[in-house]
């Protein structure tokens, strides 16, 4: 299936397209979602520091003011204040986008998103909900440090009530920000950076891919790698280098890490018996751990090897380019975790 | 302002509601079935009192953790609140929220923060929908003083100002964030000098005198149907008991005795009832007022305890609003 394939190259997609499939880039595939989310209702509007700015957030928001006008509106430097405006806009039926250029942004709204915006329907019993989506990137590169570079995802998913998607591929862009849209509950999607030029079948028709359904990238039985984000580009790269060593690996991606999908995991690990995990993140805390924790708490004779994680090392991101080089794990980290899995 | 225009049996009526309502809890909280932190409004009835009687049913209202009054003045039903005071599935929040997070979505009460300063932005985003949506209902947000030293205040006055909302912020300065008073907090009494800062019409009254804030809430209610931007008022009024629980301050020693006596000479009823009585209303017919309010409350209290208690599956199903995709 074109939807499900994760385009390594460009010649990858350009096959998609010699089939007739529509391609587009992660950053075209996310900018159409939210103008055909902004033309559907009129209840749909965008707000974000900067959002109208000539780079429309690294071109995801470019042309939708021109477009829409007064529903795309720049914010003020006041995250947490903003935060609660919108969700209380959310609360009485509209459907606010609020957009954090940088994930390291989200903490600042962390006292409206997880004190009130998760907790509003619960605590109402039932009565209120707040239907609102929130949009960050994760970054990389470029000397962007200890501010401009972290997966802050792992630090929301222990608030109950809050969704959390980290789409990898163009067509689970568009997606999954539209099954947001439609979603009753606030859903954080956590963009990454590094994907935004990476090209995929995407249809022009708006779409919903399902929060809380993992898929399976890619088949094998050896080992199982669970990946997110752009780790999952990296999981396909390794996963193809190990194939010719006759090594296979099946790849799944839970789009989701709240709510998870842990019946793709487990059917996977029931397979192979060996799991690699990969995040955008630091390693302790990670959605990672919930995965084994769950995967021992359930059945702990499942897995026939220890399990390996592949994520940024407990320390804020450096900026010196060695020091960068160093920090971020790659394919090879990838193909080595998985070699000892097998090991 | 024309005093005919005033309804001041109105008036009197809320007050008398709001105090014989928390007055019910002082008398029954120390059997301890009722498991809620209460945050009593004691002496401060006035300023919900003659803010409220400009709203609308479907006007927006947003409270904090001391709510009891807001939602009442709005036209909440006692024995919802009663219900939800001792956690039962009648409650308004079906037991989920407790005293310090009322919801009453029909008059506009989606949700309340028991997060200080965290409800401000919610007035600024309901006020925002609806000047996104062209609707003509206004929104009133209620908080202390103390939230006045939160970053949300700020972000949400400059915010409200920025975008011209229909939003009438009402600080209730009692003096007290706990048991920290003002001048150990702020540099300047008067908080409504900073929402002047960010352009917004601010008004500063006695907050102890019902028509006083009537009439300051009369003007602003005016200007934001108008579309004329955000109003702020600051009511300078007095907390009679302690932050939580019913108790007084001056029996832990965390305030003087002296101080609140000199209040309650200030009481909002008692102040309202000597200016009516130019209308003739007596002191029995104040008491009278004061049995049938208060006979009302018991009956309330009486069926909210006959609720049950909700189911245990209750708290699983309530996590997320079914729905979607």
């Amino acid at each position: 299936m074109p939807w499900t394939a994760v385009c390594i190259s460009k010649d990858d997609s350009l096959r998609f397209e010699q089939d007739g499939h529509r391609c587009l880039s992660y950053v075209e595939a996310l900018n159409e979602a939210q103008r055909q989310a902004l033309d559907s209702d009129p209840e749909v509007f965008l707000i974000g520091e900067g959002i109208d700015d000539v780079g429309g957030v690294f071109g995801s928001t470019k042309g939708l003011k021109e477009a829409f006008g007064d529903r795309v509106m720049d914010m003020p430097i006041a995250e947490n204040g903003l935060t609660g405006v919108v969700s209380a806009a959310a609360g009485v039926g509209m459907k606010p986008v609020l957009v954090h250029m940088r994930a390291d942004f989200l903490p600042m709204s962390m006292d409206q998103l997880t004190n009130h915006a998760a907790k509003w329907h619960y605590m109402s019993g039932g009565q209120t909900s707040i239907p609102l989506v929130v949009r960050s990137i994760i970054g990389r590169g470029w000397g962007s440090a200890a501010q401009h570079s972290q997966g802050t995802h792992s630090m929301f998913l222990s608030t109950p009530g809050l969704k959390i998607a980290l789409p990898s591929t163009p067509y689970d862009a568009k997606g999954l920000f539209l099954s947001a849209m439609q979603d009753p509950n606030p859903v954080l999607i956590f963009e990454h950076r590094w994907l935004y030029d990476s090209v995929g079948p995407v249809p022009e028709e708006m779409y919903a891919v399902p929060l809380g359904e993992a898929i399976v990238r890619r088949k094998g039985s050896d080992v199982t790698i669970v990946a997110v984000s752009q780790t999952v580009q990296q999981a396909i790269q390794a996963a193809d280098t190990l194939a010719e060593k006759g090594i296979e690996v099946e790849v799944v991606d839970p789009r989701t890490i709240a709510p998870l999908d842990m019946k793709t995991i487990m059917e996977s690990v029931s397979k192979t018996g060996r799991l690699v995990i990969c995040d955008v993140s630091c390693k302790t805390g990670g959605y990672g751990a919930e995965i084994v924790c769950r995967l021992a708490e359930s059945d702990p004779a499942l897995l026939q090897a220890p399990v390996h994680r592949v994520s940024f090392p407990d320390l804020p991101t450096p900026n010196s380019p060695v020091l960068e080089e160093a920090y971020y794990p790659g394919v090879d980290d990838i193909i080595a975790a998985v070699e000892a899995a097998l090991s | 302002m024309n005093t005919a225009e005033i309804p001041r049996r109105d008036l009197l009526e809320t007050m008398v509601l709001l105090r014989c309502f928390e007055e019910k809890i002082v008398e029954v909280y120390g059997r301890q079935d009722m498991k809620t932190p209460v945050h009593l409004y004691i002496g401060q009835e006035a300023i919900a009192t003659g803010v409220c009687a400009h709203l609308r049913k479907e006007d927006y209202l947003v409270t904090t953790h001391r709510s009891h009054a807001h939602c009442l003045a709005k036209g909440a039903d006692p024995q919802a609140l009663y219900a939800e005071f001792y956690g039962r599935v009648d409650g308004c929040c079906k037991g989920m929220g407790g005293s310090m997070h009322p919801a009453f979505p029909d008059l506009g009460i989606i949700g309340t923060s028991a997060i200080v300063g965290g409800g401000i932005p919610h007035g600024v985003g309901t006020a925002l929908a609806s000047s996104l949506r062209g609707d003509d209902r206004i929104s009133v947000v209620f908080f202390g003083d103390g939230a006045s030293e939160e970053g949300t205040f700020h972000e949400s006055l400059n915010f409200a100002a920025l975008k011209k909302l229909p939003v009438l912020f009402v600080c209730e300065n009692n003096g007290y964030a706990t048991v920290s008073p003002l001048f150990n907090r702020q540099p300047n009494p008067d908080v409504s000098e900073r929402a002047k800062g960010y352009g917004i019409t601010s008004y500063c009254v006695d907050g102890n005198d019902v028509e006083a804030v009537y009439e300051a809430a009369d003007k602003a209610v005016k200007q934001l149907r108008q579309g004329g931007g955000p109003v702020f008022i600051e009511a300078k009024t007095y907390r009679w008991k302690g932050h939580v629980g019913p108790g007084e301050d001056w029996k832990t020693g965390a305030r003087d005795r002296e101080e609140l006596e000199q209040w309650k000479k200030e009481c909002p009823l008692k102040r309202y009832l000597a200016k009516l009585k130019e209308d003739g209303v007596s002191a029995s017919d104040f008491d009278a007022l004061v049995q049938k309010t208060d006979a009302m409350l018991d009956a309330a209290l009486e069926e909210a305890r006959k609720s049950e208690f909700p189911p245990t599956e209750q708290m699983y199903e309530l996590l997320y609003r079914k729905g979607g995709c």
